[in-house]
């Protein structure tokens, strides 16, 4: 359990040095340290499918980003910060976090079942360490894991909750992923302008 | 975009090979080991981004042309729409597996097995390879200075008045 | 605890994403945001001392040919596995979007800056 909060750790002093630094390069390198600590955090919590995809992406994602800051005039943004308007969006943002501080509080696994026996439809999450689907009756991720071999046999469970218990999911995401890369490639096309300013 | 030296050119053009090979194989037993379509695909597109940053953007042009990166991508989708909807024609409803159920079960554990999902993978790892590719081509393809000003815009006043896109 | 430190990190990411004016730092807030929201689905999952969802020959029982049932009892949840895995997929496809509107308004009005942008017109 310690490695998860040294890695933790090590993602939030990067992610606060990713947003105060004022140099872009740096910013970007920030966030691929982000991306390879979160690869490592996944192989440790036991998904080794999520953690290749996260450092495959991580890199693709590093070298699209560079591309963009490298080569362009690093202007250093300056002039007044606008204290008002910052202000306001810090206060907001604490009472996010506070609220959220509450929302996720955890229960332990005795406990949960103790108050179940008196209130049959309580709900609240676990300590980390307890399956989600370990205090909710008839979760769907019991039938996957007993059921999945023998109705898709397949070996590896996540394929085959992707691929055939599943498989609308992975429909919307290939026409998402469709959509965004037309939607990117018709925005950097080169065309004439003087084309469109020409009275008829 | 340019190329790099001669050092490494040469190591990548030993590389890729590899980086290639190993993507095909996430693909393909991405039902037996942790991989999949997705991880596959991204590995095969990172196999061309790699030429394109040791060779030079015009190589790769010559290799694998966008038209027929953008050709592959929609075959991708195509062919998994396409395993969908023979689900509805064979087994009753959209998305069954009906190559595991009726025709071809094969055993767990071995290569041929779990039906349609080997081919969904192949199929979903080709349209995510292809897509990626296309996008940081064409990232590399536009402009890289700093005001991107039309090439030959003044010139064509004349020629380009009457002619739509 | 855990759940409170990934919750950090999103605070942060939205932090910089409402709060900056560089176009590329709103573009890394996001991404920050997207790394958390992962991170906290695959943390729900974890069962301590549990085993990755892939079957191999050790688990099969060897009688009856199904699943053997320490499996069943120690293995960790696939399905938030498989929603976040194409979540990762579908934020390098945003990404890159993000990222060619950026480069397409540099190329524009020369700055990265959203205030700037706001005030030129045409």
């Amino acid at each position: 359990m310690a490695i998860f909060y040294i890695l933790l750790i090590f993602m939030i002093i990067a992610a606060i040095i990713a947003v105060e630094t004022k140099d872009l390069l740096s910013s970007v390198i920030c966030i691929g340290a982000i991306g390879f600590g979160a690869s490592l955090m996944f192989l440790f919590l036991r998904a080794p499918d999520i953690a290749i995809t996260q450092i495959v992406v991580e890199v693709l994602g590093l070298i699209i980003l560079i591309r963009a800051t490298i080569s362009r005039d690093l202007t250093f943004i300056s002039g007044d910060r606008e204290f008002f308007g910052t202000v306001v969006s810090v206060v907001i943002i604490a009472v996010i976090f506070l609220a959220g501080m509450k929302a996720l509080e955890t229960k332990s696994f005795h406990e949960i079942q103790e108050t179940r026996q008196l209130h049959p439809q309580a709900v609240a999450l676990p300590d980390f360490g307890t399956p989600i689907y370990d205090v909710t009756p008839g979760a769907a991720s019991q039938k996957y894991i007993q059921e999945g071999l023998e109705k898709t046999g397949a070996a590896n469970l996540v394929a085959s909750v992707i691929l055939d218990f599943r498989a609308y999911d992975t429909l919307g995401e290939a026409t998402v992923l469709f959509t965004s890369i037309i939607g990117a490639t018709v925005i950097l096309r080169i065309r004439s302008k003087k084309l469109l300013e020409e009275p008829e | 975009m340019r190329g790099m030296t001669v050092i490494v050119k040469t190591i990548a053009s030993w590389v890729k090979v590899l980086i290639f090979v190993f993507g095909i194989y996430i693909i393909l037993f991405g039902h037996l080991t942790p991989g999949g379509g997705f991880a596959g695909g991204v590995i095969l597109a990172s196999s061309y981004v790699l030429l394109m940053l040791a060779f030079g953007r015009e190589f790769v042009q010559e290799n694998l042309p966008s038209a027929a990166a953008s050709r592959l991508d929609c075959l991708g989708a195509f062919l998994f729409a396409m395993i969908a909807t023979l689900g509805l024609a064979f087994g009753g409803s959209f998305f069954v597996n009906y190559l595991y159920q009726k025709y071809l079960p094969g055993e767990p554990l071995h290569l041929v097995s779990a039906g349609t999902i080997p081919l969904s993978n192949i199929a979903i790892g080709l349209k995510v390879g292809a897509s990626l590719f296309l996008v940081i081509f064409t990232l590399s393809v536009f402009c890289k200075d700093l005001r991107c000003k039309e090439p030959e815009a003044d010139s064509e006043i004349g020629t380009s008045a009457g002619e739509k896109e | 605890m855990p759940y409170a430190l990934c919750f950090l990190l999103f605070v942060i990411g939205l932090y910089c994403a409402v709060v900056k004016k560089n176009m590329v730092k709103i573009v890394v807030g996001i991404m920050v945001m997207e790394y958390a929201v992962n991170l906290f689905l695959i943390m729900l999952g974890y069962r301590t001392g549990g085993e990755a969802p892939i079957i191999d020959k050790s688990h099969i029982d060897p009688e009856t040919a199904q699943v053997a049932a320490s499996f069943i009892s120690s293995a960790v949840d696939p399905l938030p596995q498989a929603l976040v895995l194409t979540a990762i997929v579908i934020s390098l496809g945003s990404l890159a979007l993000m990222i060619s509107i950026c480069i397409r308004t540099y190329g524009e009005y020369g700055t990265f800056d959203i205030t700037e942008i706001r005030r030129l017109r045409g």
